[in-house]
């Protein structure tokens, strides 16, 4: 299992890489793995506005429906169009083709509420 | 939680494990669309251990099964095996089973996991207010130990185990054999929509028929799977699950199992209820919708027609065969129609789907 070191991570399984302003949110290689197969992504519309610790999206394996939480504040400027159509590729490529939405920061000081690579793996060696 | 006595390969083989009706079973190996597609490609093998088995014996035992079940078991010969269910008077359902007859005086009830103290309860209660000299039953659970293999290559597989000619037992067919070297039922039955066999055996050789069976079918491409990979199998097939498309408040008729419940039966328990049932109109029928938009139905989700709520779904996925969300739902009748277009509620939107022609995948047997 991976836990990429340059990622940000929250309690509820999202990573999150930091660019500027905007960051990048998917699940983590733990979550894909806890869910099986990912077979439908539900995600918000560009321009929609997401609230730190609300869903902003679904992810749905065959079995189960499960949240997915914004880990920061902002305007969705970007959503990843492939996994529509091609939901498996959260399974295959967590951290890079499974990208979720790209947000805009409207209060970049919540990422000092994140964890950090190993605190993250941490958590998920209590929960396993 | 109780153990079939394969829980320990099931964690050797990294399974993920689930609390299954007071059992730990596993949902998965390698993937519940892999297991899918296994079983419907070349085999699939199952731990369904933690099914019940009773025996009835006794030369008045027809007697009994016929006042107890809703299908017409005096219609059964020697090495046949029948879908049946048992109804509580108000026509609710106390458990869907697989009845196997030995002998006029020997049969065995197949039944599910989580409902075999309740049914075995409830068959002693139909028992003792009816005068079956000479009747026994027994509940040997704990002794059987059994496997479905289930898939196209299913009987290539088992005939590498055994020396009972397998293509001599027909569907619904048992016969008494020795598979791996030891003493089993086999069945050729299933809740996959696929050719397979059930196989029932001592309890204390699930291990080494286990290693034996997948030894012979890997080369043959056998996967082991779990509940998660025989539940999209049975939905695909539109196989009643208890406790979602029947239990106690859902009556056979409604749930699509007309053909079982044999109203010219002259006396059954909950006989009564269904013929009234029938007779005005059966409320709710089982229906199977294939989403037309992008989405999965999930169990409790409402099912509209226009804007009144018409039903309700009790099982839903995405069907591995058909990459699409599939759904069984009781709705009103004048909605069951196949052709019929609905839309099922998901989260905050109305979704649209259509009643399907069921099974929602076609197979070709015997």
């Amino acid at each position: 299992m991976e836990f990429p070191e340059e990622l940000k991570y929250t309690e509820e399984h999202e990573w999150v890489m930091v660019e500027d302003e905007v960051v990048t949110v998917g699940i983590t290689d733990f979550a894909q793995d806890a869910l099986g197969d990912v077979v439908f992504v539900e995600l918000p519309e560009v321009g929609t506005q997401v609230e730190a610790g609300k869903p902003f999206g679904v992810v749905e394996s065959v079995k189960a429906v499960s949240d997915i939480y914004a880990p920061v504040s902002g305007e969705v400027v970007e959503v990843n169009e492939e996994l529509p159509d091609s939901p498996e590729l959260v399974n295959t490529s967590p951290y890079e083709d499974g990208w979720m939405i790209k947000i805009r920061m409207s209060d970049p000081e919540e990422l000092d509420k994140l964890l950090e690579a190993d605190a993250y793996e941490a958590l998920t060696e209590e929960e396993d | 939680m109780k153990k079939t006595p394969l829980n320990r390969i099931h964690r050797e083989l990294g399974a993920r494990m689930v609390d299954f009706g007071g059992w730990d079973m596993p949902v998965q190996y390698s993937g519940v669309i892999d297991e899918h597609l296994a079983t419907r490609g070349a085999a699939g093998l199952f731990d369904v251990s933690h099914m019940g088995e009773i025996e009835v014996r006794g030369e008045k035992a027809l007697d009994f099964i016929q006042e107890l079940t809703i299908n017409d078991a005096s219609k059964m010969v020697d090495g046949q095996v029948q879908y049946s269910a048992m109804c509580y008077p108000h026509g609710g359902v106390v458990d869907d089973v697989t009845l196997y007859r030995f002998a006029a005086d020997r049969w065995l009830f197949c039944v599910n996991a989580a409902n075999i103290d309740k049914d075995f309860d409830w068959m002693r209660q139909v028992f003792g207010q009816g005068d079956y000299p000479g009747v026994d039953l027994v509940n040997r659970s704990e002794e059987f130990a059994q496997l479905a293999l289930q898939g196209p290559k299913a009987e290539t597989i088992l005939a590498k185990l055994t020396q009972t000619d397998l293509k001599a037992i027909a569907y619904y067919r048992f016969a008494e054999g020795q598979v791996a070297g030891t003493p089993t039922i086999i069945s050729r039955t299933g809740y996959t929509g696929e050719d397979g066999f059930e196989l029932y055996f001592a309890a204390g050789a699930a291990e080494s028929m286990w290693q034996a069976v997948m030894a012979a079918g890997e080369p043959e491409g056998l996967k082991p799977c779990g509940l998660g990979a025989r539940d999209t199998l049975r939905l695909e097939m539109k196989y009643a699950l208890y406790g979602h498309e029947i239990s106690a408040e859902i009556s056979p008729l409604e749930a699509g199992l007309g053909w079982i419940t044999k109203l010219d039966k002259p006396s059954f328990v909950g006989r009564d209820a269904l013929v009234k049932q029938k007779e005005a109109g059966v409320p709710r029928r089982l229906a199977g919708l294939v989403m037309t938009q992008p989405g999965i139905p999930r169990e409790g989700y409402p099912v509209y027609d226009g804007d009144r709520q018409v039903g309700v779904v009790t099982s839903g996925t995405m069907s591995p065969s058909l990459k699409i969300g599939i759904a069984l739902a009781l709705v009103t009748p004048e909605c069951s129609g196949v052709g019929k277009e609905l839309t099922i509620g998901i989260r905050s939107r109305k979704v649209g789907c259509r009643v399907a022609k069921t099974p929602f995948v076609r197979k070709d047997r015997d």
